[in-house]
Parts: C-alpha cells; structure tokens; sequence
C-alpha cells in the first residue's frame, strides 16, 4: 500500500541537481506528502526564490515515482513556512563537508550591518581560520570563503533563517 | 474593487523586481571583479525568482488565466508599474550600487511589514523574500561605505551617483486610492511608515560613508502609473524579443 513515508523513502532516491551528494529530503526541500482526492501531493519549498534547480527537482520527482509505479502525484510548490538552512539533516551536513562545502553554522543577527562574519570551518583541513571572499558564491545559497591555513577555496553554505 | 487594488498592487512590486533582475542580469559577463559579476546575478536572479511568485499572485487575482510569464513578457510599456529608479541604466558600479541599495533599504521594511498581512499568499511571499533581502541590503550597504569612504575617485562616483538618483529614490513611497483601499483593511502598510524607516537606514549608512544627502528635493515620478522614462523601451526590447519574434516559445 502507497503511503505518505513510502513515498518520502523513494524520495530520499532523488538527489539535489545543483548538489548531487545531497537528496531532496536532506536538503530539507520536502514538506507535507498528502492524499488529495485521486493525487498524491508532493509540497516542495524552494531554498530560495530564484532557484533554478526547482524545476529540475520537481521533474525528478514526479519521474522517479513513476518509476516506482506511482503515476498519480502532483508537485505543490509552497513558500509558507518558509525553507530555513535549519531543515538540513544533519546526515545531510556531514554529506556537504565530505563533499567540500562547509555546512552552515548559526550566525548572528543578519539584519546587524558589521556582525562579525561567522567562524566556518574549512571542510579540507578543519581549520577555524577562515575568511570570507564574498557573501555570493556558486549559487546564491552559497558564500564564497578561502581558508588561511591551508589557503583552500571552498563553498560555504550560509545559513539562512 | 479590493481584488482589482490587490492585484494592482502586488503587481507593482512585481514589476520592480523584474526590471531590477534584468537590469542587475545586463552586468553578467561585465562586473568589476569576479565575485561582483556573480553576486549582482545571483540578486537578480533572487529578484526574478521573487517576480514569478508575486505575477503568479497577480495572475490569480486577475482571473483571466494568465501565467507569470504572460505577465512579464506581454505587456506595453505603459503596462508596467515599475518605480522610475529601478529602470535607470546601470550606468558605473557605483551607480548600481546606490541604485541597489536604496532599493533594498525599502524593500527590507516592506517586506517585513507585509508577513503580518492578513492576505496569505502575500505574507508567504514577503516571509520567504524577507530572507533573501537581508542578504542584499548588507551587501549593497558594505559596498555604499566601501566606495564612499574609500578613495577620492570611488567617493566622487558615489556621491555622483546618490546626486543623480535621489530624485528618483521618493518615488518607492509614491501612494494612491491602491494602497489606501488595501491599506483600510490592514492588508498592507502605508509607504510614509516604510520610509520613516528607509530614510533613517539610508541617513546612518551615508554617514558611516562619509556621503551627503542632497539638499535639493526635485523628484520624479510615473512609474506606478505606466508613464517610464526613456529606458523602458529599450528594456522591454531586450526582455521581450523572444516572445514576440517567437510567440508563446518554451525551454
């Protein structure tokens, strides 16, 4: 029998297109999975407005459960909650800093102009003595940092809530 | 009338996120340095992102079957509700930084005031644009006090730029029989109270860069009401050559 978790397992089969080590259920991008009427709906919430991997997700979606036989469910996007670096897993942040983007770390009030950028540490040597490039890195989820200690560039990914 | 002045509105905001996205997207492949090249795409395309959901809105409120993309690519010019400052050609970085930031030191508080608004689907957006302009804000105001307070050439840019600009910048708060209809019923807050808060924001960070405020208060405005200044045309070109060489294409 399909039911909502059935579903949410073959979706941890689906992986993020932008970052291929995590699933969209990592990524925290899977919100409620529900019967409507004869369709199962799918709610997904774009990490940010503009993401142009949401499309890309939403066909992997819809084809991997056709794959597994389920032909009768519909994607729905929603904006309310709205998606938090909070919803990562935290199976899903050790997969980023394998991977060699730093996971994101609590940071201070945003809204404060001159907080103090926040201690990331670099995902190849561990070291806390980071620095910020730029606040937009790759994709806009992503900040751009460069580690002082073994000089690597890296991906952070900034925490948004 | 509410539904037609709710459409209008968000509509409005609408419209200011999608010129802004395309006139920040005209930097791609041209930005000062490589790390700017990409944060002003990766703004306009949070800009862009923010315009689909807010057309979407429109579309159902207009209830004509409409798509977002129906709405930012087959409208006349006088069609669009844009504020006049968002259009302004990106001119230097300074220029486009200013531009920036005075947009999005109003669109920090708007934003905030609307995840209070009764009507949901306005409040989902502003909840989840919210985020994504606190991003932009700092950023563009990193770069004001940058530049401002920097070297002579780059104070001289910024300051030219403010001097040129302020003239458009009131337009953001511009208010009609729209926002009063809405604003009755608590659906939206009223744009004096926005700008009380703009206008403290803007007076703290040019300070901090040791730029001035222009005394002179001349002020253009007509983009809320269809009536854009020359740039228009050539934005709406460049945005809307495809479909209209190629109607109702896909990719």
């Amino acid at each position: 029998m399909v039911t909502p978790e059935l579903l949410r397992s073959y979706l941890q089969e689906v992986s993020d297109p932008e970052i291929p080590v995590l699933t969209i259920i990592d990524l925290g991008v899977v919100q409620q999975i529900y019967l409507e009427d004869t369709h199962w709906i799918i709610e997904l919430t774009p990490t940010y407005s503009g993401c142009p991997a949401m499309q890309q997700i939403e066909a992997d979606i819809l084809a991997k459960l056709q794959e597994k036989g389920v032909a009768n469910a519909k994607v729905k996007h929603v904006l309310s909650p709205a998606w938090t670096t909070d919803w990562i897993s935290e199976e899903g942040r050790q997969k980023l800093r394998l991977y060699g983007i730093a996971p994101p770390v609590d940071e201070p009030d945003k809204s404060v102009l001159f907080g103090d950028a926040p201690k990331v540490s670099c995902p190849k040597c561990n070291s806390q003595d980071t620095k910020m490039i730029s606040l937009f890195g790759s994709t806009a989820c992503k900040a751009h940092y460069q580690c002082t200690a073994c000089k690597e560039p890296f991906d952070y990914f900034k925490c948004l809530k | 009338m509410e539904q037609k002045a709710l459409f209008e509105y968000v509509l409005r905001m609408a419209d200011d996120s999608l010129i802004l996205g395309q006139r920040l997207g005209e930097w791609c492949g041209h930005g000062p340095i490589l790390e700017e090249d990409i944060a002003m795409t990766n703004i306009s395309l949070d800009l862009i992102g923010q315009a689909i959901s807010l057309y979407d809105f429109a579309a159902e409120l207009e209830g004509q079957g409409k798509t977002h993309d129906d709405l930012a690519f087959l409208r006349f010019e006088n069609q669009y509700k844009n504020a006049l400052l968002l259009e302004q050609p990106n001119g230097d970085f300074a220029m486009t930084m200013l531009r920036q930031f005075f947009f999005d030191a109003f669109r920090k508080p708007l934003f905030e005031a609307l995840t209070k608004s009764p009507v949901a689907q306005l409040a989902a957006i502003a909840e989840k644009s919210l985020k994504e302009t606190r991003y932009h804000l700092k950023h563009s105001s990193e770069w004001v006090i940058r530049l401002g307070d920097g070297t002579e050439e780059s104070h001289r840019r910024a300051q030219d730029a403010i001097d040129h600009l302020w003239r458009y910048a009131h337009e953001l708060f511009f208010e009609d029989e729209v926002d009063t209809a809405l604003h009755a019923k608590s659906q939206v807050p009223m744009l004096k109270e926005i700008q009380t808060a703009w206008l403290e924001n803007v007076k703290e960070i040019l300070q901090e860069a040791t730029l001035e405020i222009p005394t002179n208060n001349w002020k253009f405005e007509g983009g809320r009401l269809g009536r854009h200044s020359e740039h228009m045309g050539y934005i709406l070109a460049d945005l809307q050559y495809m479909q209209r060489a190629y109607p109702n294409m896909q990719w």
